[in-house]
């Protein structure tokens, strides 16, 4: 932390600041006033959209800024340093995720000719009865699942890495590309093309080691498995990179410790290294899974759901609803139900893992 | 005395026996690594090889199987042809090229405007919550650190839809503005991870110095903090391009048809049934080189930015 020097500010400093914000604030209150009554129908000023207030927000923001350094000095600068990214914040979150809230009550179809409505608690009822719903949270289960096992991979290639090689550099380059590419050019080149069932090389390999019709997105649990298998080819090179930085942080002592005591190296991964690695696995398995939880691109693009649904994340059938039925007020209820569920469930993880990390020290 | 030396001998004779057995060992174990290594690598970069290779085939080409170039087939141009980018009608008109180079434009714009935003007022953040101590009601830094990296948990899926309805209304629909507003949303708690743990690892005794001399706080961040910090900053970047570049679901629902980006263009492909393989194989190479290129060229500000605040 830093030592600041206290000022003692001019009191015409103080009151221009003060009046600054108040006037700003004015400002901002006017636009909104305006447009709402034009939006209602009360006046007839014409605004084409509602920038305005978009405008008169970023004014206010500058306003805020400003004053906060008139009248309060050395102490406004420094909230002017962390004010942009928290108005930003709460501008794009806060206020999208209550109009959310409104959204996730109505019937809004945009489709619809008639508008949309306050239909309460409709959309729960539809939710609570919807088996594709129930479905794709189950499947979210299963992916979040395959973390573990991404984990024990890269837990692998992390250690080969580590190990004493040449070209060292290639390997790792080569083994951090995949993260690098974008799921949706995933999802042609090794979905639509390399999983291709007539043509495609993986199919081609399948029916040598004597897969009669190999076909990796017809059956349920093969298509899923196949899903699984492409977003960890994405993924895995992100969690070795973050267990590579950790085995290379640990101390080179421990390690000759091991060799003199001669342990072997299988006893010494598991009396010495795992539980050192500890701290590092779980952030990168906890970070992992957060991203796990918005997987949609590559099921979105391979499979769209199918089949029957048995690939589907919560991600991806929200975006059908919305796509192929134009039903926003429902889909926003699946989402934000959705929201509550990966709340409850994050907050449980990591006071679990809080735990964990308590016993084990 | 026999007795003894016999056994002696044996617990003499073992660590020599490991000694001449440990070289073959040695050497087993390298020749595994280096197996593992190589069966990795290739499982890492075949796609991309399968890929590059694919769009200069021929329909015979992929239906036979065919893998080497110039050895089990013949390399063709069909499929930068139909992008208009094969050497010869690169100086060819082309709607497709046009409508290419157009999504790649957008989506260089959207990432490099969001990161460039994200980077500035995180870096900010990052430096405010890294120094001072602040009190906004009841919240203190902790609370705000928390809100911002609270924002990782949230999906896409919550915001997408009221962004919809907002972004209509805002006429930010299908515009590049709206994308990187998005966009930075996206990336400023990475941002903001990535550039407080670069800011703490700085020592605060120079810009303590430079108060002292009467620099403003604001003074000693831009001409003393922010050069040490540039790696940082640099990381954060690249990070936030990649992620940004490779974004789908905002780009699909948000744009239409003057802000659409390259994922959104390559995934309107792929839904056409019988579409050539070459063009598409093409498309996508075009598509992932400039991360390709940044993969292999930047690859430590990447690896950087991953592994901020870990294993330290």
């Amino acid at each position: 932390m830093l030592e600041t020097a206290h000022e003692v500010l001019p009191e015409w400093r103080v009151s221009a600041g003060r009046r600054l914000f108040r006037l700003a604030t004015l400002l901002l209150f006017a636009v909104a006033v305006l447009q709402l009554m034009d939006a209602l129908g009360v006046t007839t000023i014409g605004f084409s959209n509602w920038r305005p207030l978009l405008y008169a927000f970023v004014l206010w923001g500058v306003a805020l800024g400003g004053s906060q350094v008139l009248a309060r000095g050395e102490p406004g600068q420094q909230t002017v340093f962390v004010l942009p990214a928290l108005l930003f914040t709460v501008a794009m979150v806060i206020f999208p995720t209550f109009f959310g809230l409104y959204m996730a009550f109505t019937d809004w179809n945009l489709n619809a000719e008639s508008g949309h409505h306050f239909n309460g608690l409709d959309n729960l009822a539809t939710l609570w009865g919807d088996s594709y719903f129930w479905n794709a949270l189950g499947n979210m289960t299963f992916y979040v699942l395959t973390v573990l096992v991404q984990y024990a991979i890269a837990f692998g290639l992390a250690l080969l890495l580590n190990a004493e090689i040449r070209a060292r550099k290639f390997f790792r380059v080569a083994f951090l590309l995949p993260f690098m590419l974008s799921p949706v050019a995933v999802s042609w080149m090794i979905g639509k093309s390399i999983m291709e069932n007539r043509f495609g090389p993986a199919a081609t390999f399948a029916r040598f080691i004597g897969w009669e019709n190999p076909a990796f997105f017809t059956s349920p649990w093969i298509a899923k498995t196949s899903i699984a298998i492409m977003d960890s080819w994405v993924w895995i090179p992100f969690i070795v990179i973050m267990l590579l930085a950790g085995l290379q942080a640990l101390p080179n002592e421990v390690k000759e410790a091991a060799k003199v005591d001669g342990a072997g190296p299988w006893q010494s991964f598991w009396e010495i290294t795992f539980p050192l690695m500890l701290p590092v696995s779980v952030t990168a398995v906890v970070l992992r899974i957060i991203f796990e939880l918005k997987l949609a691109d590559i099921v979105i693009n391979v499979t769209a759901g199918g089949p029957g649904g048995a690939t589907d994340t919560i991600s991806s059938f929200v975006y059908r609803e919305y796509r192929d039925r134009s039903n926003v007020g429902y889909a926003t209820m699946v989402a934000e139900i959705y929201l509550v569920i990966i709340i409850v469930f994050v907050t449980l993880l990591l006071k679990m893992v809080n735990r964990f990390m308590q016993k084990m020290t | 005395m026999t007795a003894e030396a016999a056994a002696r001998a044996p617990s003499k004779a073992r660590p020599q026996d490991t000694a001449e057995a440990a070289p073959w060992k040695r050497i087993g174990a390298r020749v595994l690594i280096y197996a593992a290594l190589l069966l990795w690598t290739f499982i890492a970069l075949f796609p991309l090889y399968w890929t590059l290779s694919t769009s200069f085939k021929l329909g015979k080409d992929v239906t036979q199987g065919h893998l080497l170039p110039w050895i089990d087939f013949a390399p063709n141009w069909k499929g930068w042809q139909s992008l208009g980018l094969s050497p010869d009608t690169i100086f060819a008109t082309s709607n497709v090229r046009d409508e290419f180079l157009k999504r790649f434009l957008n989506s260089v714009i959207a990432s490099v405007g969001a990161s460039a935003l994200a980077v500035t007022i995180g870096s900010l953040a990052a430096y405010g919550l890294s120094r001072f101590d602040y009190k906004f009601g009841i919240w203190r830094n902790k609370d705000i650190s928390f809100f911002f990296l609270s924002q990782l948990i949230l999906p896409p899926v919550v915001l997408a839809m009221p962004f919809l309805i907002l972004y209509k209304q805002l006429a930010l629909l299908d515009t590049r503005i709206g994308l990187i507003l998005i966009y930075t949303l996206m990336v400023l708690p990475i941002v903001i991870w990535v550039m407080r743990d670069q800011f703490d690892t700085i020592p605060t005794e120079i810009e303590q110095a430079a108060l002292v001399d009467g620099c403003s706080i604001w003074g000693a961040f831009l001409r003393i903090v922010l050069p040490i910090a540039l790696p940082g900053m640099v990381a954060a970047f690249i990070l936030s391009i990649v992620l940004c570049w490779n974004e789908y679901f905002f780009a699909s629902l948000l744009t239409g048809f003057d802000a659409q980006t390259l994922p959104v263009m390559v995934a309107s492909q792929t839904g056409s049934q019988g579409i050539n393989w070459w063009s598409m194989a093409a498309l996508s190479t075009a598509a992932i080189a400039p991360l390709v290129l940044i993969g292999v060229f930047l690859e430590r500000y990447i690896v950087m930015g991953l592994t901020a605040g870990s294993g330290r």
